[in-house]
């Protein structure tokens, strides 16, 4: 570090010129959809490729947020992501408890039972036709029940509450606390991090699927923000991109890449602060899964 | 063993007692943990005895009871269907390539940020890579449409305004496949990178100041220090990535495949979609899914016995 020698020099350059136009290549996609989307079409017509436009329009917002059902796509997605990870988070984390407790009868049984499941399970056709049976199809519900607990968030927790000490459990039960005060009061603030690294994993999880909207939902008004993308994307839209566009000053391109960046935004608003908190938590998940 | 001889000498109504009596003792901790045992076994193990459909000839109307036993005619017609070789050879190559390309990239990455030393340098480079990990597949192909369309993608543009003819990336059979390698490594090798890097920060600077001492290269001290340091851990992902052979990515390949491009990405798991939910061929559509999920169910045993050899166990 203190004396380099003209080869390291030279080495360490590269790296940063290496590493420098990786990070570039991560973001200049985002920053193209961004242009795209404020640039009027006359600016497009005019100048062809434009990266730093010289006028902005939100022509294409607008369009984006009159017509293409945004606000309830918006809606189902954040009554998804909040309640579903609320939920998830819940069973979960009164699942993990009694299962870290090396003393209870049937622990090893049961655990099987729930980790069988990450290696082997039916497949997309009987858990379609179970999910129809339930009728839960066109139920916005159908996109957080089916998904209640996963096993590995499960097995991350349990593994983590096992490793608390058990000396201050004990010395509450001694003092009278019942299991669910010890879990409530001693164990839940003491496993702050990893739970919520934990729902930082489930939220994330709800707000990029869309794979479950398709299958289980027909219903526009229940569909997730996810899909709608999907489908303006692919121009199968009801109200396709395309005959807004044609009413008008934007391209069907310029209300696509509006779409891409309403739907983008909120993750990266969120994201500086979730960064620090998913770091540990693929560590976590990797060192005992 | 003496214990063993004692609970047998329990008469069975005793025996009975004891286990109500176990179930009082612990009714809280079962409570708690009884909603899970129903949410797996309704939404895990009853689609798993849905596997019978794979042997029925399934039809709607008579539901899963009363459709016809076929044996494993759906199994066959699948292995003898002109498709088969199509959706392995495309499951497989995407895989591998992913494995391959995917799996080396961020180990790359890992090495190349180890080398800086200018510590905000390297968090933001952090930073940024990271982020893709966190978005969703459809965001990632609206990425690839405003890059990549056919008319107003900045690729198209640049080539016709250089004069050449543009190409349709997005739905040329001979793009899929590098597209759906390329952007799986941009979604995930900043993602990749943090365990690699933990480990790397694991190893002993002595060593590497030792090994300068004695005049070795930078080259190898890689090779001699830092690719051991982190050997367990390449190993280890290798073997669980190794394990998922078949699951070349559903998300991903449903969002990028088109019916121009499918020849080349259709996949196992997009396959048994549409046959199974848009053409309601449901038992041809479960027998292949069950033939996944066996091989799946193999790949992820050995690979837990070979990990074991490592660094412990998967779970």
């Amino acid at each position: 570090m203190i004396h380099l020698t003209i080869g390291e020099k030279v080495w360490q350059s590269v790296v940063y010129v290496i590493l420098i136009f990786l990070s570039l290549l991560c973001l200049l996609p985002f920053l193209y959809v961004v242009a795209v989307s404020v640039t009027p079409e006359s600016e497009v017509l005019r100048r062809g490729i434009v990266i730093i436009p010289e006028s902005f329009t939100f022509l294409a917002y607008k369009e984006v947020f009159i017509s293409h059902g945004i606000w309830q796509a918006y809606k189902i997605t954040l009554f998804r992501t909040i309640i579903g990870t609320a939920l998830n988070v819940f069973f979960t984390v009164i699942a993990a408890y009694p299962l870290s407790k090396k003393y209870l009868p049937g622990r090893s049984p049961f655990l099987l039972f729930i980790v069988f499941t990450m290696m082997f399970s039916g497949g997309l056709i009987p858990t379609y036709l179970l999910i129809r049976s339930l009728g839960l199809l066109n139920s916005p519900w159908v996109l957080i029940i089916p998904n209640l607990i996963s096993a590995f968030n499960l097995v991350i927790i349990k593994g983590f509450f096992e490793q608390l000490p058990g000396e201050i459990e004990e010395s509450a039960r001694v003092d009278g606390a019942s299991e669910l005060q010890s879990l409530w009061r001693i164990i839940l603030p003491l496993s702050l991090p990893v739970i919520s690294t934990i729902s930082l994993f489930y939220a994330v999880g709800h707000w990029n699927s869309y794979f479950d909207a398709i299958v289980y939902i027909n219903d526009s008004n229940f569909m997730p923000l996810q899909v709608v993308l999907r489908n303006i994307l692919l121009n199968v839209a009801t109200q396709s991109a395309e005959s807004l566009a044609n009413s008008g000053a934007v391209s069907t391109f310029a209300v696509q890449m509006a779409t891409v960046v309403v739907t983008t935004v909120p993750i990266l608003i969120v994201y500086p602060f979730l960064q620090k908190h998913f770091t540990k938590g693929v560590l976590l998940g990797s060192v005992k899964g | 063993m003496q214990v063993k001889l004692a609970v047998e000498a329990i008469p069975l109504s005793k025996k009975r007692k004891s286990w109500i009596r176990t179930i009082q003792k612990y009714k809280v901790m079962y409570a708690l943990l009884l909603p899970a045992l129903i949410y797996f076994a309704v939404f895990k193990y009853i689609p798993m005895a849905g596997i019978l459909i794979a042997f029925k000839n399934y039809n709607l109307a008579l539901g899963v009871w009363d459709s016809p036993w076929v044996g494993f005619k759906n199994f066959t017609d699948f292995m003898n269907g002109v498709y088969f070789w199509d959706i392995m050879k495309n499951t497989i190559v995407i895989s591998l390539y992913k494995l391959l390309f995917g799996f080396s990239a961020p180990i790359l990455l890992a090495l190349l940020l180890n080398e800086v030393h200018t510590q905000w340098f390297k968090k933001i480079v952090q930073t940024i890579t990271y982020l893709p990990h966190f978005l969703s597949w459809v965001i990632v192909y609206g990425l690839m449409v405003a890059l990549l369309a056919p008319g107003d993608g900045l690729f198209n543009m640049i080539l016709k305004e250089s004069g050449f003819q543009p190409i349709s990336f997005l739905t040329e059979p001979a793009w899929g496949r590098l597209l759906v390698i390329a952007s799986e490594i941009w979604k995930d090798i900043g993602w990749g990178a943090i365990l690699y890097l933990a480990a790397l920060a694991g190893i002993d600077p002595s060593l590497y100041e030792a090994a300068r001492m004695d005049g070795a290269s930078k080259w190898r001290q890689l090779w001699h220090i830092t690719l051991p340091g982190i050997r367990g851990v390449i190993i280890l992902m290798l073997i669980l990535k190794l394990s998922h052979i078949l699951d070349a990515g559903f998300d991903q390949i449903f969002m990028f495949a088109n019916t121009f491009n499918q020849e080349k990405i259709d996949i196992i798991d997009t396959w048994v979609y549409r046959e199974g939910l848009e053409r309601l061929k449901i038992g041809l559509a479960t027998a292949v899914g069950l033939f996944k999920a066996v091989i799946g169910f193999v790949l992820v045993l050995a690979a837990n016995k070979l990990a074991k050899k490592f660094d412990g166990q998967i779970w």
